[in-house]
């Protein structure tokens, strides 16, 4: 028999589906949200809140450039952020900074003297980047859920059941990335006190149908597919920016060795993760489960039992 | 190029083949006053002064020329650049601003002097009272949809070296166009510009084409007309015109604003762009018909009699024959000015009894939200069809004059009828799209409740008038009694049946109602009818061709079984110009149709696309002297609408402010023309009323009152006037507030808090916003002064999710000359800190400001302001104001 937490059960590189117990499962899917073709146009959160059903997020305008929905959250799981900034550092001499994210960056901008000659001004950007659950191969939303709401797909996605969650949150700040989140309002809406995240569109994907949001995206920003395809593809576009001189181009969450053993959804990004509000090196916050669980830590194996039993239920 | 238009917000459905085409090596280039999304994924981004784009454009011909940068072979052969011009036509620069021919009486031109050498000597001042009538009707452009009438053979001179020809004539037009002019007028850097001028010119010639996309960020202008043409001499002397990847994209509004011009929703045309006959020009059928014909001129509208019989058959039916002219006489006429802003101001002045709005929410969306409230709220009748309770149906209870209180619930005199409408998925018909392509729509689901179809509302409506005249013997009922309206109807609510409207629209022959293929098949007995001479071929065969959908996989790249196209499914218009004169492509690379001298008897035009041309028509092809109509274009010349075949980079009928494009600056402006004496449009249509005031601008003194530019337009996340947007959550959470967007310096100056509020004031109104800081706005450097723009979106209202003010209401109406086009794009404010005061206060707000300008004087603005004429309102002065004892 398998050990029931094998070498690379919470960290590393696997096939989550396959890991999870699943018999031959299909192709991992994912996203690739290629950050660079992105219009900013918000198709892929209202796609996402149409097929879904979820309510709105409140209706105040933050001031956050054209990001007035803030952050992943219960009720927003496709989320676009918007990120004015100059290019160049020379930007900071005339005082004119990004416009204030509610995260670190430069200040904002209130100096006068942008009134001089414009021609020193430095070359302007607006990145636009529409952020998902990363479907972690390691997601410790799921190793945490003591309930078994929180399942595995034979995607390799994860899902949360909201028939089956008991509210606990443990899995919110398990969550290396904060995307999940309880629900807590507005008053009427379904699943008040549930935990809520992006669900890879299991509904749709099962029926061979693209996920809501790739559906909605008219610049294929949002690309649905095999997790191994995907890479490949994102591989070759960021050499392909590289040789068009856009040396700023990276992936974010595409390394099956790094922290949560890659993403099911991973990014192509312009700049650093921080500026897009994306943790830069984001580790599984179970990783060291199994060197515990030796050490026989009793919280920790208390909280493996249900998280083992959980896997179990869905084997075979 | 990307100018006039912010296409990834507000047609981003559109936008992925920019991107696709990025992705596949092109450069995108946007030019817009403020760094947009679409700017945030073009390669370059070039920050304009709002309103200069004459200038900008006008540059770039100047560098083209002078460097003899244009596809020359095709100039020569495809445009009038080497046809010689009147001896007696003056230009801009030897009259100040103005061409030959003004008369400041009537602020028109007689275009007698702006004729080809040898044409017939028109009758001096004829022409000048047309334009007057051209100016009331918006009917000027018919010349130019119509095609140039062009009789004989005028001089031409094909080394271009001639001083009168066209291509000299041009090259001195815009001589002074010069890097150091565009940079004091536009505020662009001369790098910056130069980079724009050379790569368009490298992506242009015989292996490149380079594609134009503007949208109402060039047409919403007081010279709206002449941006586009000065867009199009570009494209012509760059040889882009009818050839693949180049041309100019004209992003048409959602979703179906195409479709309401070739079936048109406007006063002055009918159906396929038919003039509505006018009573004073157009007396019996033969005058309608001969002012669209143009007997013994040259191109393709020498079946016009055909395309109208056939649209008055599709009326009236049976009751058309060729015995009653098919009742020509039954169609209404115009008399003058019946557009939208004449008949707002007809409203306020009590002359117009009922209103229908369908799609429509001029509260919000049209230019001077006050005026079209105050004239809303004096009918004795309104029907608003729309999907939510808009603001147009709410405006006596809820609207800016009833918290000033101009407005009084209980008093005001309109009754609103207001009818749920269905929406797009809850009705079948077409959109026509921005490529005239028309795609089918079936219905998705019921219409909720009482919730109807336009076809539904206006079929039934038709009827139950019908049947309340039914015993009428008065003639004034006639056109309706006699009108064909009998569809199929189906379902519980009796809807028409919209797939026979189409097979109508299409046409078919009376007798055995066999649908054409072609327009060609149209006859002038009344043997056919059709609605619309241009969609003739939708309804091929008794095939819904519109419904097409196959994959572009599974065909050619120009995917011609993808929906339907008008003209004749073509896709590419003007495309024999993608082959040489003889015939053969012009490169490989770039081929679109040829001429295949072994296809069929004599050879054929074949290609990707449908060739836009005789197919049997060789290359070779010369007509005889004397010889009009389609066989007068000769197997060379590409543009078959125009009357030489000649794309028109000089075009000397049809326009009323000139015949090349000129820079003005907008009628509100804080700068004086650099260029010109004259400051703007001089031939522009303006309403000078007391409630129409306009800010002034130089020469005139105080335009310092209003010392910002400002600027509107869309967001992605609400549509136009916010009836789809503001009244659904998930869009309406996107961008909750009116906001507005300034620079950082502008902030600094004016002490305006990020994310606070502030106000901003016109001779019109005064609206609030929540201030956005921003570097996206940028001031520029114009001739020697910084001058700071201002943006605001304009979706806002007091319904829905997310109320606010209304960006439109802080402009005046001032319109284009050639098509009544209001200058929307841009005007001049102030901008202070805080909340607008409320109620009576800001009418007190914005008389400060009016006489603080002298507007409260004189309302309008100077319009002459060149020559002995010039009017300029020194009386505005304050010292003179005194003089003559004004309060
Ligand atoms: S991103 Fe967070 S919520 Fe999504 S799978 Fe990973 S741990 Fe779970
Ligand atoms: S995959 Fe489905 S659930 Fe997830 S963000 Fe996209 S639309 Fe929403
Ligand atoms: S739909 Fe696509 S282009 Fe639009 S915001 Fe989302 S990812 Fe970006």
């Amino acid at each position: 028999m398998k050990p029931l937490i094998g070498e690379h059960s919470l960290f590393g590189p696997v096939d989550p589906a396959a890991e999870a117990g699943y018999v031959d499962p299909p192709a991992r899917k994912g996203f690739f949200t290629d950050t660079s073709v992105c219009i900013g146009c918000k198709a892929c959160e209202v796609a996402c809140k149409e097929w879904n059903e979820i309510p709105d997020d409140g209706f105040s305008l933050t001031g956050m450039s054209y990001d007035n929905t803030v952050s992943l959250s219960a009720n927003t799981w496709r989320h676009v952020a918007f990120v004015e900034q100059p290019a160049a550092p020379a930007a900071a001499t005339d005082g004119a900074g990004t416009v204030d994210l509610g995260m670190p960056g430069p200040p904002p901008p209130t100096s006068p003297e942008g009134a001089q000659a414009t021609e020193e001004l430095p070359d302007f950007r607006w990145l636009m980047s529409s952020d998902v659950c990363k479907h972690c191969t390691h997601a410790a939303c799921l190793d945490v859920c003591p309930t078994g709401s929180l399942f595995r797909t034979e995607f390799g996605t994860v899902v949360v059941q909201p028939d089956i969650c008991n509210g606990c949150g443990y899995c919110v700040p398990a969550c290396p990335y904060g995307v999940i989140e309880r629900r807590t309002g507005p008053e009427g809406a379904k699943n008040v006190g549930i935990a809520q995240k992006c669900t890879l569109c299991y509904d749709r994907i099962g029926d061979g149908q693209r996920p809501a949001c790739a559906q909605a995206c008219p610049t294929e920003s949002i690309q649905y597919g095999d997790v191994d395809e995907l890479r490949e593809r994102a591989k070759a576009r960021v050499e392909q920016l590289h040789e068009a001189g856009v040396m700023d181009a990276r992936l974010y969450g595409a390394d099956p060795d790094d922290g949560v053993g890659g993403a099911g959804a991973f990014f192509l990004l312009l700049d650093e993760p921080e500026v897009y509000g994306l943790p830069p090196d984001p580790v599984v916050t179970t990783r060291d489960l199994p060197h515990m669980f030796r050490r026989a830590s009793a919280a920790a194996a208390a909280l493996l039992v249900g998280a083992a039993v959980a896997f179990a239920g869905r084997r075979g | 190029m990307i100018q006039g238009s912010n296409m990834a917000e507000a047609h981003p459905v559109g936008f992925q083949w920019v991107m696709e085409a990025k992705a596949r090596g092109a450069k995108v280039i946007h030019v817009d006053p403020r760094f947009t999304r679409t700017s945030a994924l073009a390669d370059q981004f070039v920050p304009i002064r709002v309103g200069t784009d004459i200038a900008f454009l006008g540059g770039v011909i100047n560098h083209v020329l002078q460097n003899e940068l244009d596809f020359r072979e095709y100039v020569v052969a495809y445009t009038n650049a080497a046809t010689i011009l009147s001896e007696d036509f003056q230009d801009t620069d030897d009259l100040d601003g103005l061409f030959s021919g003004f008369d400041p009486e009537t602020r028109t031109y007689d275009p007698a002097s702006w004729q080809y050498a040898d044409a017939g000597q028109k009758q001096e001042g004829q022409g000048r009272q047309q334009h007057e009538e051209q100016r009331e009707t918006a009917s000027a452009l018919q010349h130019e949809t119509h095609g140039l009438n062009v009789e004989g053979d005028p001089p031409r001179d094909p080394t271009l070296q001639h001083p009168r020809c066209v291509y000299q004539v041009l090259k001195r037009h815009y001589s002074r166009y010069t890097p150091e002019l565009v940079e004091r007028v536009c505020g662009v850097s001369q790098e910056e510009f130069l980079e724009v001028c050379r790569a368009w010119t490298e992506a242009s010639g015989r292996e490149r084409t380079t594609a134009l996309v503007y949208s109402v960020g060039w047409t919403q202008h007081s010279v709206g007309v002449q941006y586009i043409r000065t867009g199009a001499i570009l494209q012509l002397l760059l040889g882009n015109m009818g050839r693949p990847g180049g041309g100019i994209m004209a992003l048409r509004g959602h979703a179906s604003i195409q479709g309401s011009t070739d079936i048109p929703t406007l006063f002055n045309i009918l159906p396929g762009y038919l003039p509505m006959p006018n009573a004073n020009q157009h007396e019996s059928f033969q005058d309608w018909i001969d002012s669209v014909r143009h007997p013994g001129s040259k191109g393709f509208w020498d079946n016009a009699g055909a395309y109208a019989v056939n649209l008055l058959k599709a009326y009236w039916g049976d009751a058309a024959t060729a015995d009653n002219d098919f009742c020509f006489d039954y169609l209404p006429r115009i008399t003058g000015d019946h557009g939208t802003y004449r008949t707002v101001m007809d409203m306020i002045d009590g002359k117009v009894k009922g209103y229908f709005l369908l799609g429509q929410n001029p509260a919000v969306g049209s230019a001077h939200g006050r005026a079209q409230r105050l004239g809303m709220a004096n009918l004795d009748w309104l029907v608003v069809r729309d999907l939510f309770e808009i603001e147009s149906a709410t405006f006596w209870k809820n609207s800016p004059e009833v918290e000033t209180g101009e407005i009084v619930p209980e008093e005001c005199r309109t009754e609103v009828f207001l009818f749920p409408a269905a929406s797009h998925v809850e009705k079948e018909g077409t959109f026509t799209q921005t490529q005239r392509m028309l795609q089918w729509r079936t219905k998705a689901v019921e219409p909720p409740g009482d919730a109807r179809s336009e076809l539904w509302f206006f079929y039934h409506l038709g009827r139950m008038v019908r049947e309340r005249l039914a015993d009428s013997t008065e003639e004034r009922d006639r056109p309706l009694l006699d009108l064909a309206w009998d569809y199929p109807l189906h379902g519980e609510h009796d809807e028409p049946s919209a797939e026979a409207v189409l097979k109508e629209i299409n046409g078919y022959e009376v007798a055995t109602g066999r649908p054409l293929s072609s327009f060609t098949e149209m006859k002038d007995d009344g043997s056919t009818l059709g609605g619309c001479w241009i969609y003739t071929g939708v309804y091929a065969d008794g095939v819904n061709q519109a419904a097409r959908r196959k994959p572009g996989r599974e065909q050619s790249y120009v995917a011609p079984e993808w929906g339907w196209a008008w003209p004749a499914n073509r896709r590419n218009l003007y495309n024999r110009a993608s082959a040489d004169p003889d015939g053969n492509p012009w490169s490989e690379r770039k081929r679109l149709v040829w001429w295949d001298p072994d296809k069929g008897e004599n050879g054929e035009w074949t290609g990707d696309d449908v060739p836009d041309f005789e197919r049997t028509k060789p290359p070779t092809y010369r007509p005889d002297e004397g010889q009009g109509g389609i066989a007068a274009i000769a197997g060379n010349d590409p543009f078959i609408m125009q009357g030489d075949g000649k794309g028109s980079l000089f075009v000397p009928q049809g326009l009323i402010d000139g015949p090349l494009p000129t820079h003005y600056e907008p009628v509100e402006s804080p700068f004086r023309n650099v260029l010109y004496g004259q400051q703007a449009n001089p031939t522009r249509k303006e309403y000078d009323r007391d409630d129409n005031p306009m800010n002034p601008s130089p020469p005139e003194l105080h335009s310092d009152v209003y010392p910002f530019v400002f600027t509107t337009s869309r967001l992605t996340e609400h549509h136009t006037a916010g009836g789809m947007s503001r009244y659904l959550q998930y869009l309406a959470e996107l961008q909750p507030e009116m906001f507005v967007e300034v620079s950082p310096a502008l902030a600094a100056e004016r002490g305006l808090q990020h994310g606070g509020w502030c106000h901003v004031v016109t001779s019109r109104a005064a609206i609030e916003g929540r201030v956005l800081v921003t570097e996206r706005l940028r001031p520029l450097r114009v001739d020697g002064r910084t001058v700071h723009t201002v943006w605001l979106p304009y979706h806002w209202g007091s319904g829905g999710f997310v109320t606010g003010d209304s960006a439109n209401d802080l402009l005046g109406i001032a319109l284009d000359p050639n098509v009544l086009i209001q200058e929307s794009k841009v005007g001049t404010c102030d901008v202070l800190p805080g909340r607008r005061p409320r109620g009576r206060a800001v009418l007190d707000l914005v008389a400060s400001y009016k006489e603080r300008s002298g507007v409260d004087v004189d309302p309008g603005t100077p319009i002459v302001t060149v020559g002995p004429d010039a009017d300029v309102h020194d009386h505005r002065d304050p010292v003179m104001r005194k003089e003559d004892g004004d309060p």
